[in-house]
């Protein structure tokens, strides 16, 4: 079955922290559908780079701070 | 899709056995029936596409890159039952199977496409579909 991703994401916090901004707003900020911000704040679907970086620059903070990466054995890399 | 192709193959089946009658399956005049359930098919699907983005609101029309890396997903899945029915209607050819056969196993053969790229896309959209 599929495998969640690693990666974790900070968008939730980061639109209560921006005026409680909606998830609509945001999506309509990068230009996709609201159901692909739910999608990735739940962790079910992985950005494209490129998307990750307009994310945070909606934000206006680094790739760091809205997405992570925990330390652990790396998977899949054999 | 996966309403409009189960239901027009279920239609076919129907048809089909019910001309049979306990005879013969290969004896059945089935390419009218075949026919006109895949245009209805079609039709279907493109009436309740439609149907479906006039009474939903606006946003659910749109489309982004999540919803056309799903569909690209859905389709390749799907992809391998088409195969599986050209080499089966091939061996069947090969053969010398009455047509009969290799019609259907090639219909079949779209329609389980269907139905597995579909369900793919269902199991996407709600569980995720990116392998890591």
């Amino acid at each position: 079955m599929v495998k969640p991703t690693r990666v974790t994401n900070a968008i939730r916090t980061l639109r209560f922290a921006h005026g409680e901004m909606t998830q609509a707003e945001l999506a309509r900020r990068i230009g996709v559908t609201r159901q692909t911000i739910i999608a990735i704040e739940q962790g079910r679907y992985s950005p494209s780079l490129e998307m990750a970086f307009q994310i945070a620059r909606v934000f206006s903070v680094g790739l760091d701070d809205v997405f992570q990466y925990p330390d652990g054995e790396s998977e899949g890399v054999q | 899709m996966l309403v409009t192709s189960v239901g027009a193959y279920g239609i076919y089946l129907a048809i089909v056995l019910g001309r049979a009658g306990g005879g013969p399956l290969a004896a059945v005049p089935y390419v009218s029936a075949l026919l006109w359930t895949v245009g209805g098919a079609i039709v279907a699907s493109i009436v309740l596409h439609i149907a479906v983005s006039t009474f939903s609101g606006a946003e659910a029309g749109r489309k982004d890159v999540r919803d056309r890396e799903i569909n690209r997903f859905g389709e390749y899945i799907g992809q391998s039952f088409v195969v599986i029915g050209g080499v089966a209607a091939l061996l069947m050819a090969m053969a010398e199977l009455d047509y009969f056969w290799i019609a259907n196993v090639i219909y079949l053969g779209f329609v389980l496409s269907a139905v597995l790229g579909s369900v793919a896309k269902i199991v996407a959209y709600r569980r995720g579909f990116q392998e890591w």
